[in-house]
């Protein structure tokens, strides 16, 4: 049961938007650019950026709707993205993602523990400005949304297919409305 | 210097905001609707503590100072009361609901499962309501991405106090919507940044 009363029984994230829409819609809009907006890292990389930074943070219910999310875009089942969160230096992805997962990884801690050496593998790897900002962003915007979803504590469906079976509506609805209204 | 190529006349996260319109603007209307905008119960001031004590505990030296400073102004000019927050609010001379509060927020910052029912109990005997526990929460978690954002990318952040208080100033009459200040650096700043 959630800290406060939420008046609704939707999980996770949802909750907490349906409670308070006048935050739903910034955190949602956030949400939408970062990692459906235009941009050179695919959607389905951005979504495991956003996977693994939760799963670091133990936030299930964010591990679960974007791991359910990368899984959708790269074509990947539950244990092969439970595989990547669980050592991505071993897993089928390309050196730039591993370096961008790795500053990702450091935002986690926190933002001082980005190295210059840590940017320049990831440049030498081919990552451009914009796609090292956007990994600084959307991890950092993850420590919120994990620590928004776990520090009020709202419930989230423990049958992880619940998430699975709901990524590809979410994909084609984007962030912007809830799938339970 | 920064980790990518950021204008310089800008700050800390106004650097940032400048580099990537796109995301400046979700960013700055959740900060605005956080702790700006009018509150059933919270003032501005009590807002801007939570955000400058939790900048602190990240040791994010530019979210710290510019929220400190709009703290400061948004209470009235009183930077003592900012600085004795930020050193222990216990023992500052707040009420015990924003000292109940401070805590969850200091929970929040550790991890989001720091936060228990004691904690929320101990707020809401103090007079918390629910909207205040989420609003904690919720400015608490958003700093830990704002320092993250900050710190994660090397943005530059000045050691210069009155910048700090001019900007502030800026910040707590006119909300966060508004363009900042361009601050012009000479090019020895500039290598030596």
């Amino acid at each position: 049961m959630a800290h406060i009363e939420l008046n609704n029984d939707l999980p996770g994230i949802r909750g907490l938007m349906a409670y308070r829409p006048e935050t739903e819609q910034p955190l949602n809009a956030l949400a939408e650019v970062l990692l459906r907006g235009d941009n050179t890292l695919s959607r389905g990389e951005r979504e495991l950026i956003a996977t693994y930074v939760s799963y670091l943070n133990d936030c299930f219910f964010c591990q679960n709707v974007h791991g359910a999310l990368a899984g959708h875009y790269l074509d990947c089942n539950i244990d092969q993205i439970d595989a990547i969160k669980a050592d991505m230096q071993q897993a089928d992805l390309s050196p730039k993602m591993k370096a961008l997962l790795t500053i990702a990884a450091s935002v986690q801690k926190s933002g001082k523990h980005v190295t210059p050496e840590q940017i320049e593998l990831a440049r030498a790897e081919g990552a451009t400005d914009a796609e090292l900002h956007d990994t600084v962003l959307i991890a950092a915007s993850f420590c919120m949304f994990n620590r928004y979803v776990d520090g009020l504590g709202t419930w989230a469906p423990q049958n992880r297919q619940f998430y699975v079976d709901r990524a590809p509506q979410r994909a084609i609805d984007g962030y912007q409305s809830s799938l339970f209204k | 210097m920064p980790h990518i190529n950021l204008p310089s006349e800008f700050p800390g996260i106004r650097s940032l905001f400048m580099y990537r319109p796109e995301t400046a603007a979700p960013l700055n209307h959740l900060v605005q609707t956080l702790l700006h905008d009018p509150h059933p119960t919270l003032s501005a001031g009590e807002r801007e503590l939570i955000a400058t004590y939790v900048s602190r505990l990240n040791t994010c030296k530019y979210c710290s100072n510019i929220h400190g400073a709009i703290a400061k102004h948004q209470l009235g000019g009183d930077g003592e009361l900012v600085e004795l927050v930020l050193a222990d609010p216990d023992t500052a001379p707040i009420s015990t609901q924003l000292k109940a509060l401070l805590k969850i927020a200091a929970k929040v910052q550790a991890g989001g499962k720091q936060v228990n029912a004691d904690d929320i109990a101990a707020a809401r005997e103090a007079g918390a309501t629910d909207v205040e526990l989420h609003d904690t929460v919720l400015i608490a978690a958003a700093f830990c991405m704002y320092n993250r954002y900050v710190d994660g990318l090397a943005t530059w952040q000045p050691d210069d106090a009155e910048l700090y208080d001019k900007m502030g100033k800026q910040r707590a009459s006119e909300g966060y919507m508004t363009a900042p200040f361009k601050v012009n650096r000479t090019e020895q700043q500039l290598q030596n940044s």
